[in-house]
């Protein structure tokens, strides 16, 4: 196994990579930091006969110290993370000219709604596809996630997308994938039996490619 | 600060020696040293139970396409033809989650701790209300054994994760689950008034039963997580109960508080579940931070280092605690602009855990380490915990979370802080009080062997589960052989499965030792680690009542290598040190 993030295929993948690459390197200093320390004093301060440990009951120079920096470094994380998030995220900031599509979930299968060449849904000349998403790339696209029976979760790992799907409610989602390629929408949340095997196939065309594809699908429904 | 140290009501007889009948001294026992111990026996074999389902699931993770070997004894409804089925898995996830959290780590961290150490280490003969505190421990019985039965109805055990997440918990008709699903939230009932009773009488205890002299601030550390804890669980537990009680409606009467069908929130059932869950986290790390403190200056041979720097610590975590709960539901169709509050929460709370870490590496700095057993599992317990907290930092980044939610990153974390902390802090604890509790000392050696096969095996199988969740691995998948994004993780699920083995195999390292060492361990003395706190001032085992005297307390807890004390390197919380040594201050 690679210890790796799986290639991004997504635009806001590349910053939420950043970030986690940001974060690894700061917990790490952390983390070597707290071992190295630990090692250390196990090694040196270990009991020797005829001495005394030294005796105090602390620092309040050293509190302030391991309680501000820990702090700034949470508050300056917290607030870069809220920026991406709400990219991300946030409802009023979903792409304006996406194209939309609708992803019904159920137990154990994605059935996924196209809008038709008209590139609008609730049309006459929408159509379903079981288990199959194509979508173009290197445009937004708009994702309204619904559940039919239980919770499930959209996830498909090389776009740096996640969203439960929730029983009762219409959730948007939006994603702009850089390249074509072929990948896999995997269920993130247990669903049932057969939550392992609930996935579907996603194809990113060029935008030319995806027209010939719905058009064809479109005529055959 | 004026303790008044009454005898409890009900137990007027208390200290005194006087003849019980076996059935009152040992099984219906209102002592509060034989309830912890009745507490240890039935949690530690709820630990071997729930260690038991994680080896069936890592058994399948690992080979999906091989029966399970021995598997022909469970019946078809759990593994047909040799081979585990996805809703036997389901059940296995489930049930392993559960049973650790509810019957196993909690009540081992205060149904044996608290009531062990609250009366001992303050002073006191009792618990406030001992008969409570018997309810207490035959509460959790019934919920043990229905928990146990479950798995062999019909339909099987519970299968809708620990969470219980609704709609999926609440619709036996999408889950083949029914009796099973409904005997879980009925044993969770009985647990939750098991752990209300408890709270009740430790929060009592202490406010009102602490020996003269015992302040706030002189409080071992222990207690005062104890204490927050039992606070915690007070206002917390209620809330799982309440909801329970729901999602029981939901199931069998038709009712609809989740389902959206007729009216309800699937969202609901999740802002009420974490809004337990997460102080429930914090119910399973407190006293596991609290034992460490003391297992950490007792073998340091030093005081605490920033003592009230960890008690506000201990009091800021328990208050941000209750406002972190949505850092669960990141994606879970929660508005995203309140994702933000609590991402906000999250990053604090991380300060007050920050805080404890450095104050344990302040404490042994230049000490004098003693490393035996106790002191091996509290110095773990703290490279451990620092692991857990800072995997934690990638999931309070909300679009960090966004790839990491549900996937084995998760499973590392969480298993970072409940088995490398709270689990190798009990360790600690058992390897520590295992004397005063039985009058006998566990071996050494055997305790060494045991720590470091099982530091060594627990990493091997839970740190690649950091890689796994990198990769993507899904949590709570029967066989992930089937992703083209997981390919080429299987061998590491084989290593992780096969040190799992053995990791559950030095359990009975550690049970040999426990068992033999009742019986045939090293007769104790009442202070074999030199230690300062009350307990340790008393016979080992202290007997019925504790105390003949009740102890006078002159000084905080950790008193050790006291410049003025020239004759030895700790000072009991009750002993004047202008008595041990003329030119002796008091802290």
């Amino acid at each position: 196994m690679d210890w790796a993030l799986p290639p991004n295929y997504s635009t806001f993948g590349v910053q939420i990579d950043q970030l986690f690459w940001i974060i690894f390197v700061i917990t790490g200093i952390a983390f070597v930091l707290v071992e190295a320390g630990l090692i250390l004093f196990i090694v040196k301060y270990r009991s020797r006969t005829g001495h005394k440990a030294y005796y105090t009951h602390g620092s309040n120079k050293l509190e302030i110290i391991w309680t501000v920096v820990p702090a700034l470094v949470f508050v300056v994380l917290g607030v870069y993370s809220a920026g991406l998030w709400a990219d991300i995220k946030n409802p009023s900031n979903m792409p304006e000219g996406a194209i939309e599509f609708e992803v019904r979930a159920k137990q154990f299968e994605w059935n996924i709604v196209y809008p038709g060449p008209d590139e609008i849904l609730g049309t006459g000349d929408d159509f379903e596809v079981l288990n199959q998403f194509h979508f173009p790339a290197g445009e937004p696209v708009i994702v309204y996630l619904e559940a039919e029976d239980v919770i499930h979760s959209f996830f498909i790992p090389e776009l740096r997308v996640k969203q439960d799907a929730v029983p009762g409610m219409r959730i948007p989602v939006w994603f702009d994938a850089t390249q074509t390629g072929e990948f896999e929408i995997a269920c993130a949340e247990l669903c049932g039996l057969g939550h392992y095997r609930m996935e579907a196939a996603v194809t990113v065309h060029e935008r030319a490619d995806f027209d010939a594809w719905q058009a064809s699908r479109a005529l055959a429904q | 600060m004026a303790t008044i140290v009454a005898e409890a009501p009900g137990q007027a007889t208390g200290h005194a020696e006087h003849e019980q009948s076996f059935l009152r001294k040992y099984i219906f026992s209102s002592d509060h040293k034989i309830i912890a111990i009745q507490f240890l026996f039935l949690t530690l074999f709820f630990l071997a139970v729930g260690g038991l389902l994680a080896m069936m699931m890592r058994y399948q993770i690992a080979w999906p396409d091989q029966p399970i070997p021995g598997g022909g004894i469970l019946p078809e409804s759990m593994v047909a033809s040799g081979y585990i089925l996805p809703e036997f898995y389901n059940a296995l996830v489930t049930m392993h989650g559960s049973i650790m959290v509810f019957l196993a780590i909690m009540p081992m961290l205060v149904g044996v701790y608290a009531n062990y150490l609250i009366p001992l280490q303050l002073g006191t003969h009792d618990m406030a209300f001992p008969r409570l505190n018997m309810y207490s421990f035959w509460l959790m019985v019934p919920a043990g054994i229905i928990t146990l039965a479950s798995f062999w109805v019909i339909g099987g055990a519970a299968g809708a994760g620990w969470t219980l997440y609704a709609p999926l918990s609440a619709r036996p008709d999408l889950t083949g689950v029914e009796l099973g699903q409904v005997m879980w939230l009925v044993a969770l009932i009985f647990i939750g008034l098991s752990s209300i009773l408890g709270s009740v009488n430790y929060i009592t205890t202490t406010i009102n039963m602490r020996a003269p002299g015992m302040t706030w601030f002189r409080m071992p550390l222990t207690i005062w997580a104890l204490f927050i804890t039992a606070i915690l669980a007070l206002l917390a537990m209620p809330v799982l109960s309440a909801a329970g009680i729901m999602l029981l409606f939901d199931q069998t009467l038709g009712t609809s508080f989740f389902l959206p069908e007729g009216g309800g929130q699937p969202l609901l059932w999740q802002h009420l579940f974490w809004f337990f869950g997460h102080p429930e986290v914090y119910i399973l790390i407190l006293p596991a931070m609290g034992f460490v403190s003391e297992i950490l200056a007792t073998g340091s041979r030093k005081p605490v280092f920033g003592y009230k720097a960890m008690v506000w610590a201990i009091v800021a975590i328990a208050f941000l605690g209750f406002i972190v709960w949505g850092h669960h539901m990141f994606m879970s169709g929660m508005n995203p602009t309140l994702g933000l509050s609590f991402t906000v929460s999250t990053l604090l709370i991380a300060v007050p855990s920050a805080i404890k870490t450095f104050n344990w590496m302040g404490t042994m700095w230049r000490g004098n380490l003693k490393l035996h057993t106790p002191m091996l599992f509290a110095i773990s317990f703290v490279a451990l915990f620092a692991i857990g907290g800072l995997s934690g930092v990638f999931m309070a980044a909300t679009p960090v979370d966004i790839y990491i939610h549900d996937t084995y990153f998760i499973v590392a974390h969480l298993h970072y802080v409940l088995f490398g902390g709270s689990l190798f802090a009990l360790f600690g604890a058992i390897y520590y009080w295992f004397p005063k509790m039985f009058g006998r000392m566990m071996s050494e050696k055997w305790g060494k062997v045991h720590f470091w096969t099982t530091f060594v095996l627990y990493n091997l199988v839970f740190f690649p589960m950091h890689g796994l969740g990198m990769v993507g691995m899904m949590r709570r998948i029967y066989d992930s052989t089937g992703y083209a994004h997981l390919e080429g993780i299987q061998d590491t699920n084989q290593l992780i499965t096969v040190a799992a083995f053995g990791l559950y195999l030095t359990g009975f390292i550690f049970a040999f030792n426990f068992f033999w060492s009742i019986f045939k361990g090293k007769k104790a003395s009442r202070n074999p680690w030199d230690a300062t706190t009350l307990e340790w001032q008393t016979p080992s085992p202290p007997k019925h009542g504790n105390w003949d005297e009740v102890p006078v307390v002159y000084h905080g807890p950790h008193e050790y290598s006291h410049p003025d004390v020239l004759d030895k390197d700790w000072l009991a919380q009750n002993e004047r040190p202008d008595v041990v040594s003329p030119a002796g201050g008091s802290h």
